[in-house]
């Protein structure tokens, strides 16, 4: 069997049949173009990074007082005498309300979800599909107008406090904003669960519950998870509703009933005000900064949960 | 023996020639040193055990070591004469070398457009010699008589062992001189298997076809020469009926044919 080849032609005959045709050339090129659009992403990405450091990180390495940044509540930034630039009520502010809107986005999605993947047929499943992307368009000034002309009276009455743009106000605002996008990744990765997965849970007589806890949740928890990090994204980086809606009052918050300012509601409300390049703003940029690496973290970490996922299927 | 067919090795040019082919998943040996030899207008059937390497062996051959980053590839296959690592134009090897993997993948197109796709990616366009190929390659993989009436349809909705026909019928749609059949009865009725056994060895005449299957008793009824494949090594190959009749060089080849192997 290891026998020279018998017939050894020269060139060998398989070097006819290895020509470059013209698919071959537009593959090619193809595959360039490609390249080059997904280079040029990179490169936008690599650039917004690049501005907002020059603008920002130097300042915040050398000057800014970082103590004072993250443990200090007093935001006095446009203070004569003494400014002060403690991010500590405004990070407080971002995550309590990120926090909330999360009890309230995650079991909503997360129950929604389910029951568009595995509970409804037919028109009500068509119906509630179309209803969450609805949902997950309106534009978040109508959602923040929402909050302050509507939910700002109803809890004022409601809980008998002096006033409604606060903790709860923004929360729910945010959750609700939030459910839409999360019930759409959670109910993809529920639709990703191979259908025969189902049907052999089911062959063995398990309830409709039984099959989805045990063997569709299982199976699809990392898109799950990937879904709810996510929502908690676009809950940090959210700003005109948060804005409009927590009554944006620098403050460490003690109750749902308190006003709070978030980091992106200030940065939206004081740029403008604020004469380039001064510590104000450079403090601005480093909030940006800050705001910019914790949701890059997220985003991150939801990615390597779904890769987990890939990687186990 | 007597009643043995004259050994086709003798006279056939070899198509395919495998020399020290090792491959490796990571650090998991699939295959080690396999050196053979498969000739024009034969069936060589591969048999043995799960894990034995058989498919990773097709793989090989058609450079799909190319899609799995964790395959590495060493030795040498020579296709035509060329070996197939040297190949500048992938695509146009491809072309040559059909694939039937054990489980049927009709793609979401019509059952015309699936038998239509690859002579339609070489550029035959002319309406009437397109309908000429679908007609002839559905006859061939057994399933016109079903199909004829709903060609529009979609190949995803037909049933598991008509996907797998209808796959077999695109295989063919391209003329390949090699055709790679990975278990291809594995999801099709005995009726229709023993049927496209027969379209087998008339295709014989005209291109090469390596047949790994795990129904000891197909490579006996198909394949002019055998190889038998243990745990990434190659046990024996020999002519088949020297294989069933116990003319083997390794014992171990005979417990497996006559099933008494674990």
């Amino acid at each position: 069997m290891n026998a020279p080849p018998t017939h050894s032609h020269d060139p060998p005959e398989g070097e006819n049949l290895d020509q470059l045709n013209l698919a071959w050339y537009v593959d090619k090129v193809v595959q360039w173009l490609v390249f080059f659009g997904g280079i040029s992403a990179i490169i936008f990405i690599i650039g917004i990074f690049v501005f907002i450091a020059s603008q920002g990180l130097g300042y915040a390495v050398k000057e800014l007082d970082l103590g004072e940044f993250f443990f200090s509540p007093l935001w006095r930034p446009t203070s004569e005498a003494n400014p002060t630039y403690g991010a500590l009520a405004l990070i407080a502010g971002t995550a309590s309300v990120a926090g909330f809107a999360m009890l309230i986005a995650v079991p909503f999605s997360l129950g929604a979800a389910i029951f568009i993947a595995e509970f409804a047929t037919g028109r009500t499943r068509e119906i509630l599909k179309v209803l969450v992307e609805l949902l997950a368009a309106i534009p978040s000034v109508v959602w923040g107008f929402i909050g302050l002309s509507i939910m700002n009276p109803l809890i004022i009455n409601t809980f008998d406090v002096p006033i409604g743009l606060n903790i709860l106000n923004a929360g729910l605002i945010l959750g609700l904003m939030a459910a839409p996008i999360m019930t759409t990744i959670a109910e993809d990765a529920l639709k990703a669960v191979p259908d025969g997965y189902r049907e052999a849970a089911e062959a063995m007589g398990a309830t409709r519950w039984q099959v989805v806890w045990r063997v569709v949740l299982p199976a699809g928890k990392n898109g799950l998870v990937a879904a709810v990090l996510l929502g908690v994204g676009r809950a940090f980086g959210e700003t005109m509703a948060v804005l409009m809606a927590t009554g944006h009052s620098v403050h460490i918050p003690t109750s749902v009933f308190d006003s709070v300012r978030a980091l992106t509601a200030t940065i939206a409300a004081e740029l403008g005000e604020t004469p380039v390049g001064s510590d104000h703003y450079k403090v601005l940029f480093t909030l940006g900064i800050f705001l910019f690496l914790v949701t890059f973290l997220i985003n991150l970490t939801a990615d390597l949960v779904v890769r987990g996922k890939r990687r186990n299927a | 023996m007597v009643s043995a067919p004259p050994p086709p090795e003798t006279s056939a040019k070899i198509q395919v020639q495998v020399r020290d082919l090792t491959i490796r998943y990571g650090s998991k040996v699939a295959l080690e040193k396999v050196s053979l030899d498969i000739r024009e207008h034969e069936i060589f059937g591969i048999i043995g055990p799960a894990n034995s390497g058989k498919t990773s062996f097709l793989r090989a051959l058609n450079r799909m070591d190319q899609m799995h980053s964790s395959m590495k590839v060493d030795g040498q296959i020579l296709f035509r004469g060329k070996d197939v690592h040297s190949w500048r134009n992938l695509y146009a090897l491809r072309s040559k070398i059909g694939v039937v993997f054990p489980l049927p993948v009709g793609l979401p197109l019509s059952i015309y457009d699936n038998v239509a796709l690859a002579p339609r990616l070489s550029g035959t366009k002319n309406k009437s010699d397109l309908d000429e190929i679908v007609e002839r390659c559905l006859q061939r993989a057994a399933l016109w008589d079903e199909v004829k009436d709903r060609l529009d349809s979609l190949g995803s909705m037909l049933s598991g062992g008509q996907q797998q026909r209808l796959t077999i019928a695109r295989a063919l749609s391209q003329d390949p001189e090699l055709l790679l059949l990975d278990e291809f009865s594995i999801a099709v009725d005995p009726v229709t298997t023993m049927k496209i056994e027969d379209v087998l060895k008339e295709l014989k005449k005209e291109i090469t076809i390596i047949l790994v299957t795990n129904l000891v008793q197909q490579a006996r009824r198909l394949a002019d020469n055998t190889a038998f494949f243990l745990t990434g090594e190659c046990i024996e190959v020999a002519k088949t009926e020297d294989l069933f009749t116990g003319e083997v060089k390794d014992p171990r080849s005979r417990d497996y044919v006559e099933g008494r192997f674990g």
